[in-house]
């Protein structure tokens, strides 16, 4: 039998980078937290052994063991979904600290348009812009409501960067200037420029400069060590979730951390949570942990297999299109790209940063005229100088080998003279992607993973073919002498990987028709249910997630303070 | 340069309620100089290289694999190749863990063939399938050119390697283009990965690719206009007991 604790006012499922917000700014107005988080506790203190290439990108130190829990995945609905056996397309976060510890520091806000997507395109275009299956939906909340949760966010982790031109505005300048300007990126700004395009600095989580942030926490500049994505940074100088919010959290003595807690359902009643029972994964006893408030903040993906295992909320149907929970299943589409080849310039491509990037916004969003194109939306196009860890990267002109003495001449020739240029496209929603719970494979715990049933549209395809003309353009002005293009996407396939950028199935807007939350991120059917989160977003952008994500979380964080002063839903 | 410890007390670093400095015990010069971290001249000692053993192939096996890595990434004017990087050695070692028994991927059932965009969906683990690869790679020397795969000319070699490569050899239980695919990935993780793991002999291999390897900042050179060749360190320089 689980053995039941103590109430507290709030219980968070994970402790990552929504799981910590809520902690701190919950726990700073004296509400008892506490943080039930699967995986171990980490502090920088353990990222000593860091700048290990295969250790960390290639065995995937720091991510969920797969052994124990994974998702299914197949294109369309006439496929059976097989388990992902091995990680390939995207990387799910494990530990305190979660995926925010391992990401590459991106920090964009959405644009104006993304937040009234479906409003804006129809008074643009009409609505029969919109394809039939394309399940667009505004986000029940403006930019403009909205834009006071980036500030909040940004300052915290003191995001680094420029104006964007064409970007969403702002109330308040970046927190900390751009990072420094490489050979690289100048040369990307030139090229930009010269095609009346608009470039700016890339907004980056790892510092500029020393930063000291609203909490009084204070962390270093950059060094340009070159191991951020999949890895854990050993300066504190990149944002995460251990070097931001959850000190803070622990400061106020209000907060308990308890790790190797992994929570298996949400208990409610009469349309309350009363609590969540967890594992403990060391002893396998079960718990209760009954609190006012549950706070759904782990990875995007588990945030909806919780409500399903749960019961919670009308799972979502897509042969008719009604019910809520696992609709709008997004992702992020690449494959527009422009790979630059010098003979005569080589680069300190070694060097570099997981956020160090430069980029422009001419074509994302509705930034352009959409009338005559056969997709909606579009993409950030970037260039970026993450580090070029050799493993990885073994680039080579189109018609090399990939094995063998030519293989080796060319990729060790290029190994510092090869450049990219690429576009990180909107995903937009269709009535047959969604995510639900798999009919036969189960976790470790005897629980049915996550189904995915998600592929490229014919949106996708266009987006790429029009995106890759312009990275390529861009590239041909930059200089280089060969250049390989990418202007076509086959099929979604889960082996490459593409990026852990996971959206939807628990979705915001303004009505509990369309909509799992409400725009304080409270679920209109339990009230003391909120779920903040990239599960929580109608579409994905043409942009990294995180910002968005730890906006929604304090946004979720007045929802809740809020609630357990006045109770019932908000909206 | 300055060290990592002089640079975080520059910085001023203070974070609430974690200990910063408790674990950082490096003093590590970011190193800009040229300096080779192995001593040369009469004071020189040669150091048996201890790691030259199997953990999990046959010395047949061993050879095999030894060959076709070197085919893979062979010996040429920039450097060594991946006989002399130590590869198969690498490769052995890592059959020999976790990455050799698949212990941190879903190993459970129902196993069915699935579609390509689905991934791997084989009951085999890499030991396994790189059994199953090695004894295919003699099989078809034999019956090409009836000698094993070690006595064969490098020509002859790429030959059944291209034949893996395109899927073109029967295996049972798995596909010559995945085991391929397996062998060419875990070849050039062996020739880049930190030497730590076993390959990567002396670091030749960053060396080939001006990669300087472990280093604690490049915030001087950034933005340099020029390339800056470092010389590489390994995380040994950043282990103290």
């Amino acid at each position: 039998m689980a053995k039941e604790l103590k109430k507290t006012d709030v219980v968070l499922v994970g402790m990552g980078w929504t799981g910590g917000i809520l902690a701190a700014e919950l726990s700073k107005k004296g509400y008892k937290v506490v943080g039930l988080e699967r995986g171990k506790n980490q502090t920088l203190a353990d990222f000593q052994m860091m700048h290990d290439e295969l250790r960390f990108a290639h065995r995937f130190e720091m991510m969920q063991d797969l052994s124990t829990e994974t998702v299914t995945f197949r294109n369309n609905l006439k496929m059976r979904a097989l388990p992902m056996r091995q990680y390939g397309s995207f990387l799910l976060g494990n530990n305190v600290g979660g995926a925010g510890t391992h990401w590459n520091g991106q920090t964009f806000r959405f644009l104006p348009y993304d937040f009234e997507i479906y409003t804006k395109t129809v008074e643009r275009y009409g609505k029969f812009k919109i394809p039939e299956e394309m399940t667009l939906q505004d986000w029940g909340i403006t930019y403009d409501e909205f834009e006071k949760y980036y500030d909040q966010f940004e300052k915290a982790i003191g995001v680094s960067g420029d104006e964007a031109p064409l970007g969403a505005p702002r109330s308040n300048p970046f927190p900390t200037p751009p990072m420094k300007k490489t050979p690289a990126l100048e040369l990307f700004f030139e090229a930009a420029k010269k095609l009346n395009l608009h470039p700016y600095m890339m907004p980056s989580a790892n510092l500029s400069e020393n930063y000291t942030n609203p909490d009084n926490i204070s962390r270093p500049a950059c060094q340009y060590c070159g191991f951020c994505e999949r890895f854990g940074c050993e300066y504190a100088a990149k944002a995460d979730p251990l070097n931001t919010v959850i000190p803070v959290a622990l400061n106020t003595g209000n907060f308990e951390l308890r790790t190797h807690a992994n929570v298996v359902e949400i208990l409610h009643q009469d349309g309350k949570a009363v609590g969540v029972k967890y594992i403990d994964t060391i002893t396998r006893e079960e718990y209760i942990q009954p609190a006012e408030v549950v706070g759904i903040t782990s990875y995007a993906l588990n945030n909806v297999r919780l409500l399903l295992i749960s019961k919670m909320g009308k799972p979502y149907d897509p042969n008719t299109g009604t019910g809520v929970v696992g609709k709008n299943y997004c992702y992020q589409t690449f494959g527009a790209s422009a790979q630059g080849f010098f003979e005569n310039k080589q680069f300190n491509l070694y060097a570099g940063a997981g956020a160090l990037g430069a980029c422009l916004d001419d074509f994302n969003g509705d930034n352009f005229d959409h009338s005559d194109l056969n997709f909606l939306h579009g993409a950030n196009i970037s260039i970026t100088q993450t580090g070029r860890r050799p493993i990885a990267n073994n680039a080579t002109p189109p018609g090399t080998p990939s094995w063998g003495a030519e293989f080796k001449k060319q990729s060790i020739k290029y190994a510092n003279s090869v450049l990219s240029v690429g576009a990180q496209g909107a995903s937009l929603p269709y009535r047959h992607h969604y995510l639900d719970l798999d009919p036969t494979y189960k976790d470790a715990f005897g629980l049915p993973l996550l189904r995915i049933t998600f592929d490229f549209e014919e949106q996708d395809r266009q987006l790429v073919a029009y995106l890759g003309e312009q990275t390529e353009k861009i590239m041909k002005e930059m200089g280089a002498d060969i250049i390989q293009a990418g202007k076509t996407l086959g099929p979604y396939n889960i082996v490459p990987y593409q990026s852990t950028h996971n959206t939807g199935g628990a979705i915001m807007g303004s009505s509990p028709e369309t909509s799992v939350l409400n725009n304080y991120l409270q679920m209109w059917d339990f009230e003391n249910v909120f779920i903040p989160g990239a599960s929580a977003f109608p579409h994905n952008s043409g942009y990294n997630p995180t910002d968005t994500v730890g906006a929604l979380a304090y946004r979720a964080a007045e929802g809740i303070d809020l609630y357990l002063q006045k109770g019932g839903l908000l909206v | 340069m300055v060290s990592r410890r002089e640079f975080l007390k520059g910085a001023g670093l203070a974070i609430g309620g974690m200990a910063l400095g408790g674990g950082i015990v490096g003093t590590i010069a970011a190193n800009m100089s040229s300096s080779k971290e192995t001593p040369k001249g009469d004071h020189h000692v040669e150091t048996t290289e201890y790691n030259k053993a199997l953990m999990f192939f046959t010395p047949t096996e061993h050879a095999v694999i030894d060959a076709a890595a070197e085919r893979i990434f062979p010996k040429d004017e920039n450097g060594p190749g991946a006989k002399e990087l130590l590869v198969s050695y690498f490769i052995d070692h890592q059959l020999a863990g976790a990455w050799g028994t698949g212990s941190k991927e879903y190993r459970q059932g129902p196993f069915y063939p699935g579609e390509p965009t689905q991934g791997y969906q084989g009951h085999l683990n890499k030991q396994q399938i790189f059994r199953l690869g090695i004894e295919a790679l003699q099989n078809e020397a034999k019956k090409r050119f009836n000698q094993s795969f070690t006595s064969l000319e490098g020509s002859q070699q790429d030959e059944i390697l291209q034949a893996f490569e395109k899927g073109e050899v029967e295996i049972k239980g798995v596909s010559s283009s995945y085991f391929f695919s397996l062998l060419r990935s875990a070849t050039l993780e062996g020739v880049y990965a930190d030497p730590l793991y076993g390959g990567n002999r002396n670091m030749e291999g960053w060396r080939m690719k001006k990669f300087p390897g472990h280093q604690m900042s490049f915030a001087d050179i950034i933005d340099k206009d020029e390339f800056v060749v470092i010389e590489p360190q390994s995380l040994h320089s950043q282990h103290h007991s």
